[in-house]
């Protein structure tokens, strides 16, 4: 026999998880409600997609150990750094298709940064006095003339390459000169304000690229340009 | 008078373009004519002893040649496609080239003689202290066709009494590009294909000596297709006999008059 009290005790506990059940499922539904509604992300702005412009870039093809011209349409950012970062991303894609004349693996990401300083004076002074000379390579055009921009003092740019992509690079005298120049060629004709390059891999010095080409130099970008062929 | 005759006649003190004068009025006519007999017979004798005869051959100019084989240790250098590395395939250029120069009688240094690591200054101070007349750094790859020679990137400047290390080879350019010409001429007498370049190596800029990098790639044949491999020994043989020959016109050059 059960007391009574028990049984209106049982009652009233069974009464209060109804009720707290119906709570519970009412706060479940609201919550749900709130969350599907802070979770709205349709697109209410077009993004903002760069112009595509005119790149001029020096791409090395290693059968006659030459760099020839060319022009190719991408889009550039505004800022100079990230420009000339664009644009070496585009070089080092052509390298790393498949049918390439220079095959280096790696591609655009390869370039982590490229910074652009101004160029001190003494320092212009102390890289002209071990200018280095531009290879003998020969170049050939197939485009036209690189932009002009305004001309407010030369500027140094470390180009900050991944060490996989030097880890990677073909060794040779010939492969490592080749990709160094078209690099530097090709911030020039870009950025004719660039006139020294410097390379770091992961953010540190290294000597070499893969083996030869000497990286711990300041590399005098205007000489790795072609000056045949370059006039409009 | 007679004193005075014995004065001069000894010879010890009166000045020899003066000897003419004093015997012309000092002395009589019979020993006149015999003092001058003597006086040019000397004259004669010291000619023949210094200013006729011949200068004695100067003696030749030591030639050395450094060649250093790129590479080494731990630093296997490139990966060739049968498999070798680079590092192996330079000691054996080396090896072979250095005994068909000693053949010709031209003394060779080498910078390793052994699959030992070398640090590239290392290399650099050998040929430095080498005072050699041409420095080759021997190299190999897989990319591109026929033989590619490289000068330093570095411009021409003066020779200094003391040359910045990293740069020291700037004095030598000019030398440097005369040393690439003689080797693109024999490679192309062999029948290979050359290319020329400049660029910067962290040995060759250091030396102090005509230097030029040779790197070896594979033959490019009529078709421009690679028409032998690195493993060829036949294509070895020949650019080790045509660099052999060109350092024996090189040497030939040096000692023109």
């Amino acid at each position: 026999m059960i007391p009574r009290h028990q049984k209106l005790l049982f009652g009233i506990l069974l009464l209060a998880s109804l009720i707290m059940s119906v709570t519970l499922w009412q706060l479940r539904e609201r919550a749900h409600k709130r969350l599907i509604a802070g979770q709205d992300s349709a697109p209410t702005r077009a993004p903002e997609v760069a112009p595509a412009e005119q790149a001029t870039l020096l791409v090395a093809n290693d059968s006659d150990s030459s760099m020839r011209t060319q022009i190719h349409s991408l889009p550039l950012p505004a800022d100079p750094g990230s420009r000339a970062r664009a644009v070496l991303g585009k070089l080092l894609d052509l390298y790393a298709a498949p049918d390439a004349a220079h095959p280096v693996p790696g591609g655009g990401s390869s370039v982590l940064q490229v910074f652009l300083l101004p160029v001190p004076e003494i320092a212009a002074g102390a890289a002209a006095a071990v200018k280095p000379k531009s290879t003998e390579f020969r170049a050939n055009q197939t485009g036209a003339a690189p932009r002009e921009q305004p001309q407010t003092g030369p500027q140094l740019a470390v180009v900050n390459l991944t060490g996989s992509f030097a880890a990677s690079h073909p060794s040779g005298i010939e492969a490592e000169t080749l990709t160094v120049l078209s690099i530097c060629g090709t911030l020039h004709a870009n950025q004719p304000r660039i006139t020294q390059v410097r390379f770091l891999v992961d953010g540190q010095t290294r000597a070499t690229l893969a083996g030869h080409a000497d990286l711990t130099r300041i590399y005098l970008a205007g000489d790795a340009v072609p000056t045949e062929g370059m006039q409009p | 008078m007679g004193e005075n005759t014995e004065e001069y006649t000894s010879g010890d003190k009166a000045p020899t373009d003066s000897i003419g004068f004093v015997a012309e009025t000092l002395l009589p006519v019979g020993r006149r004519a015999s003092l001058f007999i003597a006086y040019f017979a000397a004259l004669a004798v010291y000619g023949q002893l210094v200013g006729a005869q011949p200068p004695p051959p100067a003696p030749q100019a030591r030639f050395v040649v450094v060649l250093d084989a790129a590479h080494g240790g731990d630093d296997a250098g490139g990966s060739l496609s049968n498999g070798q590395f680079e590092k192996t395939f330079t000691l054996a250029l080396s090896v072979r080239l250095r005994s068909l120069l000693a053949a010709r009688g031209i003394q060779v240094v080498t910078t390793r003689e052994s699959d030992a690591a070398v640090e590239p200054d290392r290399r650099a101070e050998i040929a430095n202290h080498a005072q050699a007349q041409a420095c080759l750094s021997l190299h190999a790859t897989e990319s591109g066709l026929g033989v590619h020679l490289f000068a330093t990137s570095l411009s021409a400047t003066q020779p200094t009494r003391f040359a910045a290390w990293k740069t020291a080879q700037a004095a030598w350019v000019t030398r440097s590009l005369a040393l690439e010409g003689v080797l693109n001429s024999a490679l192309q007498h062999a029948g290979m294909n050359v290319t020329l370049g400049r660029t910067s190596l962290p040995v060759v800029d250091s030396m102090s000596c005509p230097a030029v990098a040779v790197e070896i790639a594979p033959e490019m044949g009529p078709d421009k297709k690679a028409a032998a491999g690195l493993d060829d020994p036949d294509y070895q043989a020949r650019v080790a006999d045509a660099l052999a020959a060109a350092l024996v016109e090189w040497h030939s050059e040096a000692h023109q008059p």
